[in-house]
This record gives structure tokens, C-alpha cells and sequence, in this order.
């Protein structure tokens, strides 16, 4: 169960480059854990370091610029999160300390992984985005209000659907939610175990 | 039947439990089966919230992806890592009280291979596995899609997911295939026609004359590459050929359960009637065995064609080819036979059968990994492994094998390989290999002469 998401305030980093795919955000020689931690070294590997599978950061990337050592959001590129529905990759942004993406559009297997993950995928137009760029200046995410704004006063509305903003405000997921079903699923499990005792394995055995 | 509804209806409507507002239903699952690259987190993951699974009885585990595939394996393998995965994997089956088929059980074997011979998959039963080739198993008339590692938590906290219908199409395949082409080829055809992302956001039925006379070995040849297809699975209405296969296997209904569920498993198919979203219909007698010549799998032509001339800069460069270059003739370095596509006892004994006593060429490495260890034990009794020993391929225990690189063994850097498997994407097989996917049969000519080869040719002097 993540956080709840209410309102963010960061410095957003800038990687605006588009179709990032989740073997950029990590690779595969990077998925060295068996479980959805201990996979923040990995994060943006092929980029962050110096050679494949090095560990000496390289100075021109984003990610080593202290200016945005404390960043939680990720200002990026369209397509974001693209590539193989590993959630490898949502898991080392998330562990990273990253709550939020805002990009003019995402790969649906990548957003929908996000919000399983506590991560708001925040969808702007590319000249908000520049604009946020430029300023350099902290932004407020406000997700009740689905805003994004700058101190300044510039302000943006994004969309979301609704499950996946309760999802993320109360921090809940998925299964919490189903679960709140258990009635449900337990009266239709009922009446199907007897049309199709076959598929309730564990009465036979 | 009348009516109007899809069989991918009736798979979905009889799993409803509930609409949800706005974003689909909660759909029922049946079924679900885990391996050792990701059980562990899923499991783990559960367990860490506090969460049980709701129903161990129908929750399976296996050792196929990490697990090495060379004699006298252990839990030791070439993946830097790898026995982690397999010991966490074990112990968090274990502690959920999951049945996993191990290193060394008889069972053990490729997930999708395993699940049809235990009788796990059943017509009309939904089925998920965290990895994208579930879809193998529509095979048998069932809903099976690969989904995420939360998904899989999911699933097996409730016994349910969240799921947005996709839409409906159907590939019909009319006519009947020729001598030398095969099930491979009918999905390749597609691929090569209607693009990578032709089945995008749908449900695909695969129907018609040159489908339903296909063994379930070959149905599921055809179903696994839904998903190369970008489908959210294919399927095919079960029939006669589907029971005879089920009854009698392990985790499949028997005495009275097996009369009903017959029953119930007849009407799965769609209405004469049935408004499907999109309709596709190839003439199978029209296919030819197919190679790809690129880095995804709608990247592929005729073995008799060449490489188009409006093909990409990027996945020439990457294979090596040229525009208006024939594929046919062109050197390999390496050979394989196995994965879930192709590595069944039929693909083993028609790519035997090609031999007749042939060798592979000179310098070629041909690695021949079974999908199963009944499959491999069944092949043996009937000398298959001599077969292709004889003629210079290694052997091994059945697993995923080469199939994909997880940072183990693999071809060697930048090697051509000649390939049964379904994605030929870039360092898929080991770093920098260029793979060409194709039908058993056409991988054996291909080792023998050494270069990409038709099978069609080796066939036409002798009966094969
Ligand atoms: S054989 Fe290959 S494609 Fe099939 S499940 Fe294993 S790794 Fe995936």
C-alpha cells in the first residue's frame, strides 16, 4: 500500500526525451533482485553511469545533478514508459522516491503500473511542460483538483480517471479495493462451484 | 447456433462477478500459474502486505525460465543470481502452500507447456501467469492472457482483476496448409500481413477450415504468438480434438465433473451471428514457410521472398541484411529448437524426421531443448534425442533454455541463429544475436545446409 496522494510540491527533473521505454528506466542485466526493491541502482542505468554495468556516475546525466537530488517528480517525454510491461521499472522509480510523472502521454501497461504503485501519471501538453521547464521553480501537484501550478500563478488541469484517483488519494490499491468486494466475489464463487465444481481444485483433493 | 454473441462473450460474460463503474468488471480467474523469474515477488510482495492467497489450490508455480537447461542441473545455474530466484521462488510456494513443480520433478517444464499435459487449463476457465505467452493455452478455448506482477497479487488475494473489455476479431484461416508448412508459419503469415500491433486492444478467435484441423499441438503453436500480435490473447473453440487431449490428465475433471463439464464446454464457440469488432480471413493454402528478417516478428517474409525494400534502416543495420536481399542462403551461426512456440513431442518428431540420417554443417551450434521433461522422456523412447545427436545437436533438459538472455548463457555475441522461438527482438537470445524465427522444420534444413534454407526443398526428394 502506497502513501496517499494529496498534494505534491517539487522541483521537477527535466528528461524530456520521447518514447523512454521501461529498458531505459531499467535494464534487464539490472534486474538482479527478486523482488520489488533493491532495484534503485539500476534506475536509468544505461544513462546514469559512465559504462554498462559501471557504477561511476556520469556527470552529464540529469540524475547526478544534486540540484535535483530530492526531485519526486519526472518532467518527460511523450510515450513515456513504453517497451515491456516489466514493472521492474515502476517499482526502481517509486523505490527512488519518485510520487509523480508528468509527460504529454504514457504507454497504458506503464500508467496503469504507476497507479498500482502509489505514482501519479500526470498528463500535460508539451508547452506546459516546457513552460514548467524553463521556470526551473518548484511545481504543486494537487490531485483532488487535478492542477498542476507553478508558484507563479500558472495553472493546468489534467485528466484522470476516477478509480485511479481514489486510488492514489486514499492510498489504496487494487486489491484493497476488490477486496471491499470479498461478498461479491464469495456469493459468485459460490453459485459457479456449483455449476463448475471442476475448477474449485482444492474440494477434490 | 443463434445469436449473436463471441465466444470471447461467452468467456467473459460467464466470468462477470460484478460491473464495475466506469472501467469494465471484475472478472473471475480460474487459474493462475507462476515461475521462478517472478513468483518470488509476487508472492513475497503478498506476503509482506499481510495477504493471503485466497485459494492455493489453484495457484501453480514452476522452474522453467532461469533454470539451467544442461544435464545434471541443480539449483546452481549460469544466470548471475539466477539460484535466488529458485530458492525464494520454492520457499514462497512452499509458505503459501502453492504446488510447484521443481527443479527436477518429472512435471517440470516450460509453464505453458506443463499446464495443458496436467490438464491445468481447461476450455471455458480463465487463466493468467505473469508472462505474455499465457496465451498459449487459449488453445484449449480458454481465456489466458499474460499479466503484471501487481496483477498477479491481485488475482491471487481475490480470485479476481480489474479488467476493461477488449474488443473482439477473428482470424479465419480458410483452405488447408501444404506439405512443409506449418502452424508457425500460419502465425507468422498473420504477423507478416497485418503488422505487430494488428491485434492491438483485441480478443482474437482463431477459426476456420486450416485451424480446426490443427492437433492442439499445433493450436497452441498458433495461439502463443497472440501476444507477438499485441493481442490480449487468442483462443480457439474447443472441439472433440481438445477433450480427447484433456480427459484422463491429471487436474482435468474425471467421472461425473468430466460429463458436465462437456456439457458445458460444447457451446463455447460464436454464433453463426456473432458482430465481431474486426474480421480477418487468410487462405491457408497459400502460405509458404516463413523467416523473419528483422528485429519483431511482423518483420517477416516467404522463405522464398526478400527483405522489403521499404524495410527500416534501424533492424537492417541491427540483422545485417540488405533491401531486395533473398533470405534464403544466408549464413547462420547457430541453431535452436524449443520454447513455448515450438518445443512439443510433434515439433520434435516432424524436425526429426528431416534428418533422414543428415548431418548439421560444419561449425554450426544446434541446441535442441525440449519443453518439458515428459516431453523429453517421451522423445527419448522413441530415440528422437539420437536422431538429433546424431546429427550434431546437443540435447538438453527441458526449460526455456536460450529462448531469452537473462544475463546466462546465450549465443555468442552477435552470432546469426536460426530460431523456433517467437521474438526475434534485439539481444533477445544473447547480446547483440540476430535471430530468424521459423518452424522447426525450416530450422533443421537450415542446420544442415548451413544457411537459411526451405524446407520444402530437402522434402521434395524424398518422403518425408
Ligand atoms: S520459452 Fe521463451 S517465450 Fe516461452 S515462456 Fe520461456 S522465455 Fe518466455
Amino acid at each position: 500500500m502506497a502513501e496517499p496522494f494529496t498534494i505534491l510540491t517539487s522541483l521537477p527533473m527535466p528528461l524530456i526525451r520521447d518514447n523512454i521505454d521501461t529498458d531505459q528506466i531499467i535494464p534487464s542485466r539490472e534486474m538482479k533482485s527478486t523482488g520489488k526493491t533493491g532495484l534503485t541502482d539500476g534506475l536509468f542505468a544505461g544513462w546514469r553511469y559512465t559504462e554498462i554495468g559501471g557504477r561511476e556516475p556520469n556527470p552529464d546525466f540529469v540524475m547526478n545533478d544534486r540540484a535535483f537530488a530530492d526531485s519526486r517528480i519526472i518532467l518527460g517525454g511523450t510515450n513515456f514508459g513504453c517497451g515491456s510491461s516489466r514493472e521492474h521499472a515502476v517499482w526502481a522509480l517509486a523505490e527512488y522516491g519518485f510520487r509523480a510523472i508528468i509527460a504529454p502521454s504514457f504507454a497504458p501497461i506503464f500508467a496503469g503500473n504507476c497507479v498500482r504503485n502509489g505514482i501519479l501519471p500526470v498528463i500535460l501538453a508539451p508547452e506546459a511542460i516546457a513552460i514548467i521547464e524553463k521556470s526551473a521553480a518548484p511545481v504543486t501537484i494537487d490531485l483532488e483538483a487535478e492542477t498542476v501550478s507553478l508558484a507563479g500563478g500558472e495553472n493546468w488541469a489534467f485528466p484522470i480517471e476516477d478509480e485511479a484517483k481514489s486510488m492514489l488519494l486514499e492510498g489504496l490499491d487494487a486489491i484493497d479495493l476488490s477486496l471491499k468486494m470479498s461478498e461479491e466475489i464469495a456469493t459468485w464463487q459460490d453459485a459457479d462451484r456449483a455449476a463448475r465444481p471442476w475448477i474449485y481444485l482444492g474440494a477434490n483433493a | 447456433m443463434t445469436g449473436n454473441k463471441t465466444l470471447f462473450d461467452r468467456l467473459w460474460d460467464s466470468h462477470v462477478v460484478t460491473d464495475l463503474t466506469g472501467s469494465g468488471a471484475l472478472i473471475a480467474i480460474d487459474r493462475i500459474f507462476l515461475h521462478e523469474r517472478t513468483g518470488a515477488a509476487a508472492l513475497n510482495a503478498l506476503a509482506e502486505a499481510g495477504r493471503k492467497v485466497a485459494d492455493p489450490a489453484r495457484v501453480f508455480a514452476v522452474t522453467d525460465h532461469i533454470v539451467d537447461t544442461l544435464p545434471g542441473r541443480t539449483d546452481q545455474t549460469l544466470m548471475p543470481g539466477g539460484q535466488a530466484f529458485i530458492q525464494e521462488t520454492r520457499a514462497a510456494a512452499k509458505a503459501a502452500g502453492i504446488t510447484m513443480f521443481d527443479v527436477n520433478d518429472p512435471d517440470q517444464g516450460i509453464v505453458h507447456v506443463i499446464s495443458p499435459e496436467l490438464g491445468i487449463v481447461l476450455p471455458g476457465c480463465t487463466l493468467i501467469a505473469p508472462d505474455s505467452h499465457t496465451c498459449t493455452q487459449g488453445a484449449f478455448g480458454a481465456l489466458a492472457w499474460g499479466v503484471g506482477s501487481s496483477e498477479a497479487e491481485h488475482a491471487m488475494a481475490t480470485g479476481t482483476l480489474r479488467l476493461a473489455k477488449p474488443k473482439s476479431m477473428r482470424v479465419k484461416f480458410t483452405g488447408r496448409l501444404n506439405r512443409g508448412v506449418t502452424p508457425k508459419d500460419m502465425i507468422l503469415t498473420l504477423l507478416a500481413q497485418y503488422g505487430a500491433a494488428g491485434g492491438k486492444g483485441h480478443a482474437v478467435e482463431f477459426a476456420g477450415e486450416a485451424v480446426s484441423a490443427l492437433d492442439m499441438e499445433g493450436r497452441m503453436t498458433l495461439c502463443n504468438m497472440a501476444t507477438e500480435f499485441s493481442a490480449m490473447s487468442g483462443f480457439i473453440a474447443p472441439d472433440n480434438k481438445t477433450f480427447d487431449y484433456l480427459e484422463g490428465r491429471r487436474y482435468a475433471p474425471a467421472g461425473a465433473d468430466w460429463q458436465q463439464a462437456l456439457a458445458s464446454w460444447l457451446v463455447l464457440r460464436s454464433d453463426t451471428n456473432a458482430i465481431f469488432d474486426q474480421e480477418i480471413e487468410i487462405d491457408a493454402s497459400a502460405i509458404v514457410p516463413m523467416v523473419s528478417w528483422g528485429t519483431n516478428p511482423g518483420q517477416t517474409i516467404g522463405v522464398d521472398g526478400v527483405v522489403p525494400d521499404d524495410a527500416e534502416a534501424a533492424p537492417l543495420e541491427y540483422i545485417g541484411l540488405a533491401r531486395g536481399q533473398t533470405i534464403k542462403g544466408v549464413p547462420i551461426d547457430a541453431a535452436f529448437i524449443g520454447s513455448c512456440t515450438n518445443s512439443r513431442l510433434s515439433d520434435l518428431r516432424r524436425a526429426s524426421a528431416m534428418f533422414q540420417g543428415r548431418k548439421i554443417a560444419d561449425g554450426i551450434k544446434a541446441i535442441c531443448v525440449p519443453g518439458s521433461s515428459s516431453v523429453k522422456r517421451e522423445a527419448e523412447a522413441e530415440g528422437i534425442d539420437l536422431i538429433f545427436k546424431n546429427a550434431g545437436f546437443e540435447w538438453r533438459e527441458s526449460g526455456c533454455s536460450m529462448c531469452f538472455y537473462a544475463g546466462g548463457e546465450s549465443f555468442p555475441d552477435g552470432s546469426r541463429v536460426i530460431s523456433t522461438t517467437n521474438r526475434n527482438f534485439e539481444s533477445r537470445q544473447g547480446p547483440n544475436v540476430r535471430t530468424h524465427i521459423a518452424s522447426p522444420e525450416t530450422v533443421v534444413a537450415s542446420a544442415i545446409a548451413g544457411v537459411i534454407s526451405d524446407p520444402r526443398d530437402l522434402m521434395k526428394s524424398e518422403l518425408i
